[in-house]
């Protein structure tokens, strides 16, 4: 097989729902925020207004340190603007979020690869969380 | 309430089309409930209870029960699970009629995604609202990705093969090839299964089910009914229903929610998996049944990829006949929605009506099982077990 060596594309601004703001403003800063409940100390992913686990309302967002694990992924290859790698990432927190992997030859993407966070910014006021392989040329 | 001495399938019909670019969505309703009817031997105002899905224009009851002029009508259910809200219908009708709401339920399902160029490699935006969007539609997760997360996850943990996969589609089109209305009637191999184009890895575009325009119905109808008709009567004996998702970050995609309605169906029907004599299992992609073949017990959790190679799916070869008209994978997908074509050939197997090379002798237990949305990040799941009675 080739080497498909992705091209990040631009991606748009997303649909907000009200709320959504802060996470995305975050991410446009380069940052890459989890939802924490301070009433039984779980993390969570996507953010909510309430703690998913145990429905306190004591919650708020925290960064995460934007390292984690690949936990499965796939690389579409047909379809509109193929090739892309989409993949769900377990942040070393302990969360697994939806994501891209991008920067990267898509055909040496692993399961159990160590991957680091890249906010790719959108046309227009945010930035969308990715992720690319830890170390350079990996 | 017990569902089980109450309700009996009484009629079923498939569209015999899988191309419609000249039929509207509503007429291909309006043949499958009549084709459904007729075969009951009952008429038109026997209806007293309708059920519908998102395919129905309008996606709810009204617009159609308009169009059929059903005018009996006094039990409703548009519940939308995707592909398996019509086991789910067939549950929630028999619940209807164990409790005196209606006698006769009309379940109807069409659609022309293939008319209307509809793929699994398209993004759908799936309504106005949704908490999760903004978190996920950027990564351009569709049909075929959502799922092929899944069959990398399970190669990755328990050595599930593409040959293995591919096996699924084998045994399918060694049904399909029987079937005069199958849209893929001719056998493949593994090998041309591998062979076919990698469309998101692991999954080929042969590991993945046809998209056809058509439709299905099903009839229930309360004992009484039932008992004066000259059809074999197939009782509802067990059923389960859930939603599974991805558990605000702690997912696990190595399971689908049969896992949770499957045991609850055996538990109503009093029976095991080594009681069904044939199972339809929803095919949407080859990793699709490996995964509920599990999750249903018919093997242990990680053994499906040796569970289903050699044949072991193919009616007169193997221990365990699954989807003897073809499947989603071969037959029929109608309205990318394969609940009700699974429940009508597991109805069909327990009649002595499917094909005569592929009939389980002395069929009378069979489970139909079905996964609406997408296993990769939130799904709904149902488990029917129907019983041919004596």
């Amino acid at each position: 097989m080739t080497e498909q060596r992705n091209e990040v594309q631009i991606p748009g601004d997303p649909a907000l729902n009200p709320g959504d703001e802060q996470y995305f403003i975050a991410a446009r800063n380069g940052s890459l925020l989890v939802g924490a409940c301070r009433a039984c100390g779980e993390l969570h992913h996507y953010p909510r207004c309430l703690c998913p686990f145990c429905w306190s309302s004591d919650v708020e967002l925290k960064p995460a340190a934007g390292t984690g694990t690949i936990y499965t992924f796939s690389v579409t290859r047909k379809g509109p603007d193929t090739p892309y790698c989409i993949a769900y990432v377990q942040l070393d927190e302990g969360p697994i979020m939806m994501t891209n992997i991008v920067d990267t030859d898509l055909d040496r993407v692993r399961i159990g690869q160590r991957v680091r966070l890249v906010c790719v910014p959108t046309d227009g006021e945010y930035a969308i969380p990715m992720f690319s392989p830890a170390q350079a040329g990996s | 309430m017990a569902i089980n001495d109450h309700a009996y399938i009484v009629g079923a019909y498939e569209h015999p089309l899988r191309y419609a670019p000249d039929h509207s969505v509503a007429r291909l309703h309006a043949e499958v409930a009549k084709g459904a009817v007729e075969d009951a031997g009952l008429s038109k105002d026997d209806i007293d209870g309708f059920f519908c899905a998102g395919d129905a224009p309008g996606a709810n009851p009204w617009s159609l029960a308009n169009y059929l002029n059903l005018r009996k009508l006094k039990y409703l259910d548009s519940t939308d699970m995707g592909g398996c809200s019509y086991l789910m219908h067939v549950a929630h009708a028999a619940q209807a009629i164990a409790a005196g709401r209606c006698n006769v339920a009309l379940i109807t399902l069409a659609g022309r995604p293939r008319s209307e160029g509809i793929s699994g490699t398209q993004v759908r935006v799936r309504g106005a609202n949704l908490p999760e969007s903004p978190y996920e539609m950027s990564y351009r997760p569709v049909t075929l990705n959502l799922y092929a997360m899944c069959a990398m996850r399970h190669m990755y943990e328990f050595g599930t093969t593409p040959e293995q996969l591919a096996w699924v589609k084998v045994a399918a089109s060694r049904h399909a090839r029987h079937n005069p209305n199958a849209m893929l009637r001719k056998p493949v191999s593994v090998e041309e299964v591998l062979a076919s184009p990698l469309i998101s890895d692991p999954l080929h575009r042969l590991d993945s089910c046809v998209v056809t325009d058509g439709g299905g119905a099903i009839v229930v109808a309360r004992a009484e009914v039932a008992a004066q008709l000259h059809r074999p009567r197939i009782r509802i004996k067990g059923y389960g229903e859930t939603t599974k998702h991805q558990d605000a970050g702690k997912i696990d995609l190595t399971y689908t929610g049969q896992a949770w309605s499957g045991p609850r169906a055996f538990e109503a029907a009093g029976v095991g998996p080594g009681d069904i004599q044939y199972a339809s299992i929803y095919d949407s992609f080859t990793i699709t049944v490996l995964l509920q073949l599990e999750d249903l017990g018919f093997c242990k959790k990680g053994e499906g990829g040796r569970f289903v190679q050699d044949g072991n799916l193919v009616a007169g070869i193997g221990r365990m006949p699954v989807n003897t008209d073809g499947g989603g994978l071969c037959n029929n997908h109608p309205s990318n929605r394969g609940g009700m074509t699974k429940i009508i050939e597991a109805v069909r197997q327990l009649r002595g009506e499917a094909h005569p090379e592929l009939q389980v002798p002395g069929c009378a237990l069979a489970l139909a099982s079905g996964i609406g949305g997408a296993i990769g990040h939130r799904h709904g799941a149902a488990t029917l077990i129907m019983e041919r009675e004596a």
